[in-house]
């Protein structure tokens, strides 16, 4: 950079750039994009729309239409269309828009997209990304608000990401467009509009490394996706009460970073691990079998679960708020594992 | 109905002495890796199931010679015949179906997973219907890249039935890709007569809800295959977008396996009319007949064909199984 003038001697100090987690996500793709010429977006009003959550804003008018397709509302084909672009090479970005989409298409992902690697004898990878929007919380009933991670971290092959905010919403994407293997990226349409400090260049966040995203000593809660922020705020009403709880956010659900959880357990000797998904058969289950198989002796109370009753989500509002997990919930399953020993 | 191309006629077109000889042993070489799979499964030395090509040739051959090796292709579970015409090795496929470590999969994919990407060849497929749209996503990649390779998906009557191929071909219509539909309409999904999974008389009918042209050949007939193929193929090649050629063949062994009729699902005057028209003795008696090759010249072809055979074979025999501890390699990259 070449200047005429002298530059200020004092530079002031930037305040922390605070951006919202779907901007976050659209700023960490475009950079992924420019970072790569191999990297495609394909779906359902991606291009010309910018996605029905605008998680696309205005890459087609920076990327243009070789970039941006486009496609048909056909979800075997735009996943089955990733698959065998990634085998030849490139890193494409494919959005099923609402998670719920993915029984439409779960032949692609699970069969073809995770097991073509190891049953070909490894001689290709399928760098295939595939962005959705999971979760309930805005009235979209029971086939537009599900949380299905569990489906999906079961199948060998796949990763599976959540991001919890606005900062892992971008590093985790750009991460998962990195990567050689097939990720989900799981992006919660309640948190779209939510904000954390972002920073303004590229950055990846190591898939399968759990976040500490408080420290505490008495209760470990294990949260996933939109349920970190409902921890951290029964943590701070936990706090008022001197019970100091540490939250852990595994961002990544396949491959999970058990050691952390394994560090804190041994630790705070109690724990709680928290979902959006129903509990039946959730990754909760996982999670507290394995901290049984490896801490059991540091625990002073059986690993306690909370999530959704075995039921699909509900339409109406008071039923859905009741539907989902929220921060008293957690608080009160925080209180009952202090209350034993 | 308006997009039908054409119906080849029953008359086979002018064809070079090399493309009939090329067509020729691409078509013994699947007969000979078929028929020797087949015995070695009811020697019980294959672990596994086994779909056998046999009867199909013409359509493999007649394909595979219209493509060159960074043209790709995906197969069905019944997927020998194109990896082996496509140009895949007969000692990795043996190795594969053994289940050893040498195998095109190390063991791990097995016959209905074999692959080869330097051959173009991205892989048989267990899910019916399944590799349409990995097809699509090849072509786009072709595309995407600059590159004038274009894309072949196989597939069988009763895939036409199932969703991720209606997709794949209004996808590829739609974004105007380089794809060559070939239906193999050997007239049974599994055990079900086409009659029996659809109301249609040809497959290539389902072209035309895509706006894609179609034509349908026979399937018995590896010329007839094989100009239908370059048609599709150039035409493809050159921006046009994708194509249906619709095959009728026959498979002369069952579904699965070489016996394995536990229900009469077909008659034994149904095979034995097919068998009258088996794709090998029509080439060979048309090859001798034009003078494009001695009898002599033919045999040659299948006794090297046999003794590259038994290398294979012998190699795959010797060839190590893998390695227990090894079982979670290539589960994921990096």
């Amino acid at each position: 950079m070449t200047t005429t003038t002298e530059a200020p001697a004092v530079t002031p100090v930037a305040a922390p750039r605070k951006l919202s987690y779907v901007k976050a996500f659209n700023e960490g793709l475009a950079q992924a994009m420019r970072e790569d010429e191999n990297v495609f977006v394909a779906g359902e009003d991606v291009a010309g729309y910018g996605g029905v959550f605008r998680m696309f804003d205005n890459l087609l008018d920076e990327f243009g239409p070789r970039r941006m397709i486009d496609t048909p509302i056909s979800e075997a084909a735009l996943v089955g269309l990733g698959v065998g672009a990634a085998a030849r090479g490139l890193r494409p970005v494919v959005d099923l828009m609402f998670m719920d989409f993915i029984g439409v298409c779960l032949d692609q992902i699970v069969n073809q997209a995770a097991k073509m690697k190891y049953m070909f004898g490894g001689g290709l990878s399928v760098p295939l990304t595939i962005t959705t929007a999971s979760g309930a919380g805005l009235g979209a009933a029971a086939q537009h608000s599900q949380s299905l991670e569990a489906w999906l971290a079961h199948v060998p092959g796949l990763k599976v990401v959540m991001p919890s905010d606005a900062y892992s919403a971008k590093g985790l994407t750009v991460s998962a467009i990195r990567d050689d293997n097939p990720v989900v990226v799981m992006l919660n349409k309640v948190l779209l509009g939510s904000t954390s400090e972002v920073p303004e260049e590229i950055y990846g966040i190591p898939l399968g490394q759990a976040h500490t995203a408080r420290q505490g000593s008495d209760v470990t809660v294990i949260a996933l996706g939109r349920m970190v922020g409902e921890a951290l705020a029964a943590a701070d009403e936990l706090a008022a009460e001197g019970v100091e709880i540490e939250v852990i956010d595994p961002r990544t659900v396949q491959p999970l970073d058990t050691e952390t959880m394994f560090a804190s357990v041994r630790r705070t000797n109690r724990v709680l691990v928290v979902h959006e998904a129903v509990t039946f058969g959730g990754l909760g289950a996982e999670i507290a079998a394995q901290i049984q198989d490896t801490v059991f002796d540091y625990l002073d109370a059986p690993v306690l679960r909370i999530g959704a009753p075995f039921s699909p989500v509900p339409f109406s509002p008071v039923l859905e708020k009741a539907y989902v997990p929220d921060r008293a919930r957690i608080a009160q399953g925080c209180r009952r594992l202090l209350e034993r020993s | 109905m308006a997009q039908r191309a054409s119906t080849a006629s029953k008359k086979s077109p002018q064809v070079s002495t090399q493309v009939i000889r090329d067509l020729h042993e691409r078509m013994v070489r699947i007969r000979l890796f078929e028929t020797e799979a087949g015995k070695l499964m009811e020697a019980g030395k294959l672990p596994g199931f086994l779909h056998l090509y046999v009867g199909q040739e013409a359509v493999a051959a007649g394909v595979m010679a219209a493509l060159r090796d960074d043209d790709q292709i995906t197969s069905t579970h019944r997927g020998h015949g194109h990896a082996v015409a496509k140009g895949v090795g007969f000692r990795e496929m043996y190795a594969e179906l053994y289940g050893r470590v040498t195998g095109a999969c190390l063991g791990r994919g097995g016959s209905m997973h074999i692959n080869d990407l330097t051959r173009g060849m991205l892989g048989a497929n267990g899910i019916v219907g399944a590799g349409v749209p990995i097809a699509v996503g090849a072509a786009f990649a072709a595309r995407y890249k600059g590159e004038d390779s274009v894309a072949v998906t196989f597939f069988g009557d009763g895939a036409t039935n199932i969703g991720a191929f209606h997709e794949g071909a209004n996808m590829a219509a739609i974004l105007g890709l380089p794809v060559v539909f070939v239906c193999e309409n050997n007239g049974y999904a599994e055990f079900t007569p086409q009659s029996g999974h659809m109301l249609l008389t040809d497959v290539a009918d389902r072209a035309a809800a895509y706006g894609m042209p179609s034509v349908i050949v026979d399937g018995m007939d590896a010329v007839a295959v094989h100009r239908a193929a370059t048609e599709a193929v150039e035409r493809a090649r050159a921006g046009a977008g994708p194509m249906m050629i619709e095959a009728k063949t026959y498979r002369f062994f069952d579904h699965q396996g070489v016996k394995g009729l536990r229900h009469p699902y077909r008659s034994d005057e149904e095979v034995a009319e097919w068998k009258s028209r088996d794709p090998i003795d029509l080439i060979e008696a048309r090859a001798v007949a034009d003078g494009t090759a001695t009898r002599a010249e033919l045999d040659d072809v299948w006794q090297r064909t046999r003794d590259e055979i038994a290398d294979a074979i012998a190699y795959a025999e010797a060839s190590p199984l893998p390695d227990p501890a090894d079982l979670l390699l290539n589960v994921y990259s990096g």
